[in-house]
């Protein structure tokens, strides 16, 4: 699934989510619901850059929430994808962070299949695989004895 | 006697309405919410040095989101 189509059922699922981007680590727009994400994105990598000024701690700044009286913005970064929404003020916080990860997942490109392990060429044509043997017959039901003649 | 137990009712009333009160005005406090790769999270209330820098670009994020 591409970006655009993730943030498309994004803002159908979540009421709450008015506005969001999706760009990379190099503030490239890969999917927006503005008409020009390029400001949104830049404007969130400033904010996501300053939060993470304010850390001190080791550990990386995966996501934030900046709630202020005209409404709130979300940040949530995986590995080289970022998502940036906006919702009215008091959102469901878990709610909206759950549906942008969400998003974000859907959004990302999937890596390449594996190529599939070629016959070794030194070792000749396999082998064909051995028949499966034949099961044994059933065996037969003891025939029943004869009684031995009266006589 | 049923004067104190007008006056009961109503000073509980009162204390009700003062916690709803004050529990929405603290519920859309602003403030800022970091969470990190360990599980930590911190939460940086309106007027600490954090908040103070987060907030303005967070409130020009929304403005420019806003359409017209």
């Amino acid at each position: 699934m591409d970006a655009q189509q993730a943030l498309a059922d994004l803002t159908e699922v979540s009421s709450q989510i008015q506005t969001a981007v999706v760009f990379d680590d190099k503030g490239k727009v890969v999917g927006s619901t503005l008409p020009d994400g390029e400001p949104f994105a830049r404007a969130a990598a400033d904010l996501l850059a300053a939060a993470e000024e304010v850390n001190t701690g080791s550990s990386a700044l995966t996501q934030l929430e900046v709630a202020t009286a005209a409404g709130s913005v979300f940040v949530v970064r995986e590995g080289e994808t970022t998502i940036a929404a906006t919702t009215a003020a008091a959102p469901t916080v878990g709610l909206v962070f759950y549906d942008l990860k969400s998003a974000l997942r859907s959004a990302k490109p999937k890596p390449p299949p594996k190529p599939r392990p070629k016959p070794d060429a030194e070792n000749g044509p396999s082998k064909p695989k051995a028949k499966p043997k034949p099961k044994p017959a059933a065996k037969k039901p003891p025939k029943p004895r004869k009684k031995p003649d009266a006589s | 006697m049923r004067r104190s137990g007008v006056a009961i009712v109503g000073v509980l009333i009162g204390m009700l309405i003062g916690a709803a009160f004050i529990r929405r005005r603290t519920a859309h406090a602003e403030h800022v919410d970091l969470y990190f790769e360990d599980g930590s999270m911190l939460s940086l209330s309106d007027g600490s040095s954090g908040a103070d820098r987060l907030l303005p670009l967070a409130r020009k994020l929304l403005s420019d989101a806003r359409p017209g």
